[in-house]
């Protein structure tokens, strides 16, 4: 019966309004943690705008070096994307099995994401490797620095990512689904899906509209 | 049970929080973000490469296809939707995305015309050697 009333009222005031005075008090500690790393995440977004703006700036400053079509392979780039994009899918399955309290498909979500986040950071890094190994380092031209400083902090993200990904599978392994590890949980697939949303912007800017140039 | 029940209408979400609570209905939102997500990734880099469309248009394309991406990546990801209950996190991306805007399209714009303003390097010295 009162579950029938307080139905009735949602529909009649879905945004809450009037129930404001009702419930003064602060909300459940799960969503006060996810606002405030969501709030991050949108600070973490503003930096890397930062790094855009400064690469759309600098492209073609390339002081006589490499320019960003001789530079890039577009197939190392899809490789890149295809990680990306599945670990975000398979860190969103482990945070499902992580809610219904399935600890395999939890390791395995978990797992799979964690080998997809190395495959991409290899691919990353042999690029760099290869980069330098051939002269054009961050070094070369302001285009080159300002390609290094936004993938590689791209990067420096996705590393930090897998660390925080085998802490969190530590932690479920010895502490189990706490509400505190499941809170960390859902910050950590934040975090995650929030990377994907940034490599979006690097591979259509950097790599797409740069290669074509 | 029903005092859970009971919590979920009375709160916000959070964000990455869904509404319906079936995990057949999870899997499926996933499913069908990575099946867009990859629909469009898989456009970007055909539109990049190819000879078969107008090329002026290709950056105006791959451009709205990354918007669209990213727009898929929060709705079925990140679970950001015009929800009641999603209020705060919207206004809060929005807020994001309005700095986003004014950083980018800011800097994009004000360094195109000192470009334009300042004459070649060589050219200012012999103006006021």
């Amino acid at each position: 019966m009162s579950m029938t009333a307080t139905v009735a009222h949602a529909h009649a005031d879905p945004h809450h309004i009037g129930r404001a005075a009702e419930h003064p008090g602060p909300a459940p500690k799960r969503i006060v943690t996810a606002y405030g790393f969501w709030v991050f995440l949108l600070s973490d977004i503003v930096m890397f705008s930062c790094f855009f703006a400064a690469y759309a700036v600098l492209s073609g400053q390339t002081a006589g070096g490499p320019k960003g079509s001789e530079i890039f392979e577009q197939r190392n780039v899809a490789i890149e994307t295809i990680c990306l994009l599945l670990s975000s899918f398979t860190c969103g399955m482990a945070s499902i099995a992580a809610d219904v309290r399935n600890r395999f498909w939890f390791y395995l979500g978990m797992a799979v994401t964690c080998v997809l986040g190395l495959i991409f950071l290899a691919i990353e890094f042999r690029e760099f490797a290869d980069l330098v190994a051939r002269g054009y380092g961050p070094s070369r031209s302001a285009f080159l620095t300002a390609f290094f400083s936004l993938v590689g902090c791209h990067g420096l993200h996705v590393s930090a990512g897998v660390l925080w990904l085998l802490t969190m599978m530590a932690q479920v392994f010895a502490k189990g689904f706490r509400a505190d590890v499941l809170r960390r949980m859902m910050c950590f697939a934040l975090f995650w899906h929030a990377l994907d949303i940034i490599w979006v912007g690097v591979f259509s800017v950097v790599y797409l509209l740069g290669g074509g140039a | 049970m029903s005092d859970q029940t009971h919590m979920h209408v009375e709160h916000d979400l959070a964000p990455g929080e869904e509404e319906q609570h079936s995990v057949g209905e999870r899997i499926l939102g996933y499913v069908v973000g990575l099946g867009l997500a990859l629909l469009l990734t898989a456009t970007s880099f055909f539109i990049a490469g190819t000879n078969l469309v107008w090329q002026p248009s290709i950056p105006v394309a791959l451009i709205v296809l990354a918007i669209a991406q990213m727009g898929v990546h929060l709705v079925f990801f990140l679970h950001i939707t015009t929800g009641p209950d999603n209020t705060n996190n919207v206004l809060a991306l929005a807020f994001g995305l309005l700095i986003v805007f004014l950083v980018v399209g800011g800097t994009v714009w004000i360094m195109a015309h000192l470009n334009q303003n300042m004459p070649p390097m060589d050219q200012f010295i012999r103006m006021h050697s």
